[in-house]
C-alpha cells in the first residue's frame, strides 16, 4: 500500500520577498487547542508548563519560546505550538495541526505590511514582544503574535492559505513600492 | 509669469506636461493650477451650467473651478482639482465640461439663455410631454451639465487602505498645527500631523512673514526636524476627511499620484486613524464676495494670489487689482508691490480703512467686470459715482470662514459668533477633538503658535501628561479689523457657488418661492452640491438667504456637514476589496485535483467546489451529472465533502449541551455512534442540521451544513456564555483540521477497505477511528446519497493525497468523483433537506420531523415551536414534486397554485424549493413546500414560474421518492 | 468605531457584530407563559440613550459581551463578558 502525501498549506505559495520584507511558511511539529474546565485552569497551566516549559498564557500572550510556544487563541483557550501533547487532565483538547496555515512575516517593514491588512494597534510599544491577538487580517480571522522585534508569527485557517498569501504579497508589493517614495 | 526670487520650487529641474494637447514646462513643487499660471494660462474650466469660462478662484483644495481631468485609458479621473494636483513628467490634462475647444465652447450658448436657466428651472420647464423626459430632455441636459467623464473602463490602478493609531491626531500642519505637535511631542505623546499638502507649513509658506525675527519658512523647517527626530509621523498629501466614533478618523494620501503611474505604486492610501485626542488645526478658508460678474478667469482669492506668490513663485496678472473687507487681506497689495507687481487699486468698502502701503486705496465696492476669457476690467463704485480700472487679476477677500467641517460631523452645529462674523466650532462637538489656530477662529500668526500650543497642553492635560516648557516664537500679532460684506448689488450675476453656477438671484428665488428652509434652499438652488461641497460659498449663500428672508445668520443656520472633507475616490474606500480581495476564498484540499478533472467550480459561501467532472465526449453539465448519479447509484462515487462544519464538543456536561441545543436527545448517543439532528433558532424555527457523532465518552464530533458552519458555531458561543455558562463544556472547530470525503454506492465498503489497514464492521450510523495508510483518520458510516456511505476523514495535510488515491482507485471500479450537481440530485431524490428548504423560515413541522421535537426536555427553540402559529398543520409542508404530464423540468423558486385557481399572489399554495432531473427515475423533480402538503400526496397542483413563463401541473409526492425504506443506505 | 473586548482591550468595530438587546440573557422558564415568551423573543425597547446591548467578538476572540452603550452618542461605558454580566445578575 502506497502512503499518503502530505502537502503543507503554503505550498507553492511561500516563500515571498519585496523589499525587505519576507513571508516564510511555518510547519510546527502539532498545534494542539487547550482549553481548561472550570476550576481547572491553574492546574492545567502547571501541567502545561512542566511539560512544555511555556504555562497557560493571560489573554493576548503567548509564552515559551519558538520550539514550544503556547499562544492565547481565544476565550478560555490556547493553542500549543510545537510539541505533540498527551492529554492533560483537566482540559479539553483537540489536535489543530493542519487546521492553520502558518507564517513568519519578517523585516523592517513587516508591520507597516500588516498595518494593511490588521486594524490593530501594532506600535511596538502596544503589541509588544510576547503579544498576540485573535484578530482578522483583511477579512480573515487570524492569529497574531508578535515574536521578535521585526518578525510576526501569523496563523490563518488552512483553506484560506491561497488568499493570504495573495493579500500579504500585494501589501508587501505597495509598501515595497512606497520606499522610492523617500 | 515667474516671479525671480520667489517660491519654493525647485527652478533648477524642469517638469514637462501636457494641459489640452498642448506641451507646457513646470517645476518640482508646482501643482497643475500654479505651473499653468506660470505658463499665462488662466482658462482652466467651464462652469457646470451656463458653461461660462473660469480660471482657478483658490489655490488649494477648496477649488471650485480649475476641475480637469487626470490621465489616460483606464486611470483617467475627473474632477480633478488643478489646485492639489502636482505636475509630474508627462502628465497629461484635460479640460472637461466643454463641447469643442475650452476657449471656444459650444456649450456656452448655456449663457446665452441664462434668464431662462434659474433655480428650478428643470422643475418648471421639462414637465411635459412625459414621454420626451427619457428620450429626449435627460440626455439633453446630462450632456449639457456635467462635469467630468469617467473612463467607462475598470480602474486597474493601485489603492491601498491601513490602520494608524497615535495618541495624537494633528489635523494641519499650519502654525497652529506645527506647534500643537510640537509640544505635544516635548510633552512624550505619539503623534501623527497629517498636512494635505506635499510641504507642510500651511499658510506660514504662503506668506512674507517672520517668526522670532527670521522668515516663517526658516522656522517651519526647524520644526519639522524637530518633529521627526521626536518620531512624530508627519503624513503629507494626507487629508483627513471626516471624523467618527470612537476617535477614528477617515483620512486619504495621495501616495502616487504625484508621480509617473507605476502599477506597483498605490496611487491613493485611505487610512483610519485611531486617535486618543486629535487637534483640528486646518484652518481657515477665505471668503469670497458676490458682486456682480465675479467669476471670470483672473479673479481669485487674496489668499490664493499670496500662495501663488510665495509657495510658487507665480504672479497670477501683471496689472492686479484687490477687493477687500479687511486689514489683512491688504498685505496681498504690499506683497505683490515688494515683489515687483503692478497694483492697478485696492477697493475696501470699509469708511475707515487706511492704507498699509504705496498703493491706490478706493473706499468702495466693485459692481461688474469684463473680459471674455480672461479678466480685463473692473467697474468701482466709489462716491456715488463709477470707474473702470484696467486688471487682469483681482484679488478679493471677503474675511474668513473657519474650517469647521470635521467638528460636525458627528452631528453637531457650528455656532455663529457675532464678533468675527463667522461660524465657529461648538465646543465638544467631536469627544477629543479640540480645535485651534484658524480653525478656532484665531486668524494672527501668533494666536495660531499659542492656541496650538495650548491645545496640545489641553490634550496632554487630558491624557493625564505634564505639559512641557516651550515658549511661544514672537511672530505677527495684528488682528486688524474686518467686515463682512455678503453681496454687492447691481446688473448682472453675483456667483455665489462657482462650481454649480448658483447665483445671488437663486438663492432669492428659492426664498421668494418659499424653499426658506438652508436645507431647502440648497436642494432648489444645487448650492453646496457640486464637488467642492460649498466650501467657498456655503456661508454667503446662506447670509443671503438671512438677508432675503428677515433673519440672522444664526437663526438661518448652515446646511449639514458630513464626511467627506474633500472627495475620496471610490478606489480609495474600496481598496483591497476588488478580484481576490473581495472576500477570501476557501478551497479544499482537493481543488487542485479537481481542476486537474477540469471540473468547474463553483462557489459556496466563501467555498469553492467541484460542480461535476466532465470526461471525454460529454458535451453538457447534464451528461456529466446523470453519469455521476448512476456512478453512486450503482457503483461507487468520491466527493470532497470537507466544507460541511465540523465541531469538536468536549467534557462532562456536553452531552446535556447537545441535548440543549438540538432537538432531540443526544445524550443516549453511545460512543461509536452517530445521530441526526436539528438545531432550532429560539424563535421555534429551524437554524440548521446535521449529523453528531459521540467518539468517547463525553467527546463529540457536531458536523454543520457547509453554509450554516459559522452561525452554528456564533450559536454554540452564545449558549454557552450567555445561556448555559454552568454547563461545562468546551467546543473549538476542527473544519480546517481534517479533510473529509463522501464514498458512496454499492461498492463503498470495498472501495473504502482498499484504504484502511484494518477496516472496521460498520453499522449504518456507526463511526471509528481508523488507520488510513499508516495514517490516523476517522471513518462514519453516513449518508447524503441514499447509497451504502462513508466518510472518511483524514488530517488536512493528507487530503490532496488521499482524494487522488480514493478517485483513482473509485475509476478503476467503474466509479468516480462526484459533485455538487449530483450531489444535488441525490439528496433531492432522497428528500433530504439543506439550506434551499432550511430558509429560516421553516418549522421541523413543516420537514415533516416534527416528532424530532424531543417532549422530555427543554431544548432552544422548544417553546415557540409549540406556538399554534408554528405548529399549525395547515402551514406549507415539505413535499416532493414530478411533473403530471410529459417531462418538463420544473423551475426553482415556482410558485404552486390549486388547479383551477388564477395564478396570482392571494391564491398562492407554496413554492419549489430545489429542482433536479432524476437521471436514477428518469423524471424530473422538486422538493416543495404546499400548505396541507402532507395531506394532499397524490393529488395535482399548478406549477407556475411568472418569471420564466413555465406553466405546468406536477403530481404532489413524497418528498422521499428513491428507496423510502432506506434498505440500500441501511445495507 | 472601537469597542472595549474585555478580554481583548479597544478593538475594531469590524471584528463584532451586535445581536441585539441584552436581555436576550434572561431566558425564560419553558413552562413560562406566552406573553413571557413573546417579550422574550420578539418585543424590544428602542432607547434613545442608555442601552445594554449584547456583542459578539466573532472576528476576535469569540466572546459574548454585554456593551453598555448611548444610542445617541454612540459612546461606550462600559463592557463586560456575557457570562459575567449573568452572575451580576
Amino acid at each position: 500500500m502506497a502512503d499518503l502525501i502530505a502537502t503543507t498549506p503554503f505550498a507553492g505559495l511561500l516563500p515571498l520577498t519585496r523589499g525587505e520584507t519576507t513571508a516564510t511558511e511555518i510547519v510546527f511539529d502539532a498545534i494542539t487547542s487547550v482549553a481548561p474546565y472550570s476550576g481547572r485552569e491553574k492546574a492545567v497551566s502547571k501541567a502545561l508548563a512542566a511539560r512544555t516549559g511555556a504555562a497557560f498564557p493571560e489573554p493576548n500572550r503567548t509564552t515559551g519560546k519558538a520550539d514550544a510556544r503556547a499562544v492565547w487563541s481565544g476565550i478560555g483557550q490556547a493553542f500549543v505550538l510545537g510539541p505533540r501533547l498527551e492529554p492533560i487532565d483537566g482540559a479539553a483538547m483537540t489536535d489543530q495541526t493542519d487546521a492553520w496555515a502558518c507564517l513568519a512575516l519578517e523585516g523592517p517593514a513587516a508591520r507597516d505590511v500588516l498595518a494593511r491588512l490588521t486594524p490593530l494597534d501594532l506600535r511596538p510599544e502596544v503589541f509588544e514582544i510576547g503579544h498576540a491577538a485573535r484578530t482578522l487580517l483583511g477579512h480573515m480571522a487570524c492569529v497574531l503574535m508578535r515574536t521578535d522585534a521585526d518578525r510576526y508569527g501569523l496563523m490563518v485557517f488552512r483553506s484560506m492559505a491561497s488568499t493570504c498569501a495573495h493579500e500579504i504579497d500585494t501589501a508587501m508589493e505597495g509598501i515595497a513600492a512606497r520606499a522610492r517614495l523617500g | 509669469m515667474r516671479v525671480d526670487g520667489y517660491g519654493r520650487i525647485d527652478r533648477g529641474r524642469e517638469i514637462r506636461f501636457s494641459f489640452d494637447g498642448k506641451g507646457f514646462r513646470g517645476h518640482p513643487g508646482d501643482t497643475l493650477a500654479s505651473a499653468l499660471l506660470a505658463n499665462g494660462v488662466t482658462l482652466m474650466g467651464r462652469s457646470f451650467k451656463y458653461h461660462r469660462p473660469r480660471g482657478p478662484l483658490t489655490a488649494g483644495p477648496e477649488e471650485p473651478n480649475a476641475l480637469v481631468e487626470i490621465g489616460t485609458g483606464a486611470s483617467r479621473t475627473p474632477n480633478t482639482r488643478a489646485t492639489v494636483q502636482e505636475i509630474h513628467e508627462g502628465l497629461v490634462a484635460t479640460s472637461q465640461n466643454r463641447l469643442g475647444p475650452l476657449d471656444m465652447d459650444l456649450m456656452a450658448v448655456n449663457d446665452l439663455l441664462h434668464p431662462f436657466l434659474g433655480a428650478g428651472f428643470y422643475y418648471k420647464t421639462f414637465m411635459w410631454p412625459r414621454a420626451f423626459w427619457e428620450k429626449l430632455y435627460e440626455p439633453v441636459i446630462r450632456r449639457a451639465a456635467g462635469l467630468g467623464r469617467l473612463s467607462g473602463e475598470h480602474d486597474t490602478g493601485r489603492y491601498e487602505k491601513a490602520f494608524a493609531f497615535c495618541d495624537l491626531l494633528v489635523i494641519g500642519a499650519g502654525p497652529a498645527g506645527l506647534m500643537a505637535a510640537l509640544t505635544a511631542a516635548r510633552g512624550g505623546l505619539d503623534v501623527i500631523l497629517a498636512d494635505e499638502t506635499a510641504e507642510p507649513g500651511g499658510r506660514l509658506l504662503s506668506e512674507s512673514e517672520k517668526i522670532d525675527g527670521a522668515p516663517a519658512s526658516d522656522w517651519v523647517a526647524a520644526t519639522l526636524v524637530e518633529l521627526r527626530d521626536a518620531g512624530v509621523r508627519i503624513m503629507p498629501r494626507t487629508t483627513v476627511t471626516g471624523a467618527y466614533d470612537g476617535g477614528v478618523y477617515g483620512a486619504l494620501e495621495r501616495v502616487g499620484l504625484h508621480l509617473p503611474e507605476a502599477p506597483d505604486m498605490p496611487r491613493e492610501c485611505f487610512w483610519r486613524i485611531t486617535a486618543q485626542r486629535a487637534i483640528l488645526a486646518a484652518g481657515a478658508l477665505e471668503r469670497p464676495i458676490a458682486f456682480p460678474m465675479n467669476d471670470r478667469p483672473g479673479i481669485m482669492m487674496a489668499s490664493a494670489v499670496r500662495t501663488y506668490l510665495h509657495r510658487y513663485g507665480v504672479a497670477p496678472g501683471q496689472k492686479v487689482a484687490l477687493f477687500a473687507t479687511n486689514d489683512d487681506a491688504h498685505r496681498t497689495a504690499t506683497d505683490l508691490i515688494a515683489a515687483g507687481i503692478d497694483v492697478a487699486a485696492v477697493v475696501d468698502p470699509r469708511e475707515d480703512v487706511t492704507t498699509a502701503g504705496e498703493y491706490r486705496l478706493i473706499r468702495g465696492e466693485i459692481v461688474d467686470t469684463a473680459g471674455r476669457r480672461a479678466l480685463r476690467e473692473i467697474t468701482v463704485r466709489a462716491n456715488g459715482g463709477e470707474t473702470r480700472i484696467e486688471a487682469d487679476c483681482l484679488a478679493v477677500s471677503g474675511g474668513w470662514n473657519p474650517n469647521v467641517h470635521l467638528t460636525c460631523h458627528l452631528g453637531a452645529r457650528p455656532v455663529w459668533n457675532d464678533r468675527l462674523e463667522a461660524f465657529l466650532p461648538a465646543k465638544g462637538a467631536v469627544p477629543g477633538l479640540i480645535p485651534a489656530g484658524a480653525a478656532a477662529g484665531q486668524y494672527t500668526t501668533a494666536a495660531c503658535l499659542s492656541s496650538g500650543r495650548d491645545a496640545a497642553i489641553d490634550a496632554l492635560s487630558q491624557l493625564g501628561r505634564k505639559a512641557p516648557k516651550l515658549a511661544i516664537p514672537v511672530a505677527d500679532d495684528r488682528a486688524g479689523t474686518s467686515r463682512a460684506l455678503w453681496q454687492v448689488t447691481g446688473h448682472g450675476r453675483a456667483w455665489l457657488d462657482f462650481a454649480n453656477d448658483v447665483t445671488t438671484k437663486d438663492v432669492k428665488l428659492a426664498a421668494a418661492e418659499n424653499y426658506a428652509s438652508v436645507e431647502h434652499m440648497k436642494r432648489y438652488t444645487t448650492q453646496g452640491m457640486a464637488p467642492d461641497q460649498g466650501k467657498n460659498s456655503n456661508i454667503s449663500a446662506l447670509a443671503v438667504l438671512a438677508d432675503a428672508t428677515g433673519r440672522t445668520i444664526a437663526e438661518t443656520g448652515t446646511t449639514t456637514y458630513r464626511p467627506p472633507f474633500t472627495p475620496v475616490s471610490l478606489g480609495a474606500i474600496g481598496a483591497g476589496a476588488r478580484g481576490k480581495g473581495f472576500a477570501p476564498e476557501r478551497l479544499t484540499t482537493s481543488h487542485d485535483a479537481s481542476l486537474d478533472r477540469g471540473a468547474p467550480i463553483v462557489a459556496t459561501g466563501l467555498w469553492y467546489r467541484p460542480s461535476y467532472f466532465p470526461r471525454s465526449g460529454e458535451t453538457t453539465w447534464r451528461e456529466a451529472c446523470d453519469r455521476e448519479v448512476g456512478m453512486v447509484r450503482t457503483c461507487v462515487g468520491v466527493a470532497d465533502v470537507s466544507t460541511l462544519g465540523k465541531i469538536d464538543i468536549q467534557g462532562k456536561d456536553a452531552a446535556a449541551f447537545l441535548d440543549f441545543v438540538y432537538t432531540n436527545t443526544f445524550s443516549t448517543l453511545k460512543p461509536g455512534r452517530v445521530r441526526y439532528g436539528l438545531m432550532l433558532r429560539e424563535d421555534g424555527h429551524v437554524m440548521d442540521d446535521g449529523t453528531t457523532a459521540c467518539l468517547a465518552e463525553n467527546h463529540y464530533l457536531m458536523t454543520t451544513t457547509t453554509a450554516a458552519a459559522g452561525q452554528v458555531m456564533a450559536h454554540l458561543d452564545f449558549v454557552s456564555q450567555c445561556l448555559r455558562p454552568d454547563l461545562d463544556v468546551r467546543f473549538i472547530s476542527v473544519t480546517e483540521q481534517w479533510a473529509q470525503f463522501a464514498v458512496a454506492g454499492p461498492q463503498a465498503a470495498a472501495l473504502i477497505g482498499t484504504v484502511l489497514d484494518d477496516a472496521p464492521e460498520l453499522p449504518f450510523m456507526g463511526c471509528a477511528a481508523v488507520s488510513v495508510m499508516g495514517v490516523p483518520g476517522r471513518l462514519f458510516r453516513i449518508s447524503f446519497s441514499g447509497e451504502e456511505g462513508y466518510e472518511i476523514a483524514v488530517p488536512a495535510r493528507y487530503g490532496a493525497g488521499l482524494f487522488r488515491d480514493l478517485v483513482g482507485r473509485a475509476e478503476t471500479m467503474g466509479g468516480g468523483a462526484y459533485g455538487m450537481e449530483a450531489l444535488n440530485v441525490l439528496r433531492i431524490e432522497k428528500g433530504f433537506i439543506t439550506h434551499a428548504e432550511i430558509d429560516g423560515r421553516v418549522t421541523a413541522g413543516d420537514l415533516g420531523m416534527g416528532k424530532m421535537v424531543s417532549a422530555k426536555k427543554d431544548c432552544i427553540g422548544k417553546t415557540a415551536s409549540e406556538r399554534p402559529g408554528l405548529a399549525d398543520p395547515a402551514r406549507p409542508a415539505l413535499v416532493g414534486l414530478r411533473p403530471a404530464n410529459g417531462n418538463d423540468p420544473i423551475p426553482a423558486g415556482a410558485h404552486l397554485y390549486d388547479e383551477g385557481d388564477a395564478p396570482t399572489r392571494v391564491n398562492k399554495k407554496g413554492h419549489v424549493t430545489s429542482t433536479c432531473y432524476s437521471a436514477t427515475l428518469k423524471t424530473h423533480m422538486a422538493l416543495a413546500f404546499l400548505v396541507n402538503g402532507h395531506d394532499r400526496l397524490g393529488e395535482r397542483v399548478r406549477v407556475k414560474d411568472h418569471l420564466r413563463g413555465a406553466d405546468l401541473i406536477c403530481e404532489i409526492t413524497d418528498p422521499v421518492v428513491f428507496d423510502p425504506d432506506g434498505g440500500r443506505m441501511r445495507g | 468605531m472601537r469597542v472595549p473586548c474585555p478580554l481583548c482591550g479597544d478593538r475594531d468595530l469590524r471584528e463584532f457584530t451586535p445581536r441585539g438587546a441584552a436581555v436576550l440573557l434572561d431566558r425564560p422558564a419553558p413552562d413560562a407563559d406566552a406573553a413571557t415568551w413573546n417579550d422574550y423573543i420578539h418585543l424590544r425597547d428602542n432607547p434613545a440613550g442608555a442601552s445594554e446591548e449584547l456583542w459578539y467578538h466573532g472576528g476576535g476572540c469569540g466572546a459574548w459581551i454585554v456593551v453598555s452603550r448611548d444610542t445617541v452618542t454612540h459612546a461606550i461605558s462600559a463592557t463586560k463578558l456575557a457570562a459575567e454580566a449573568r452572575d451580576a445578575g
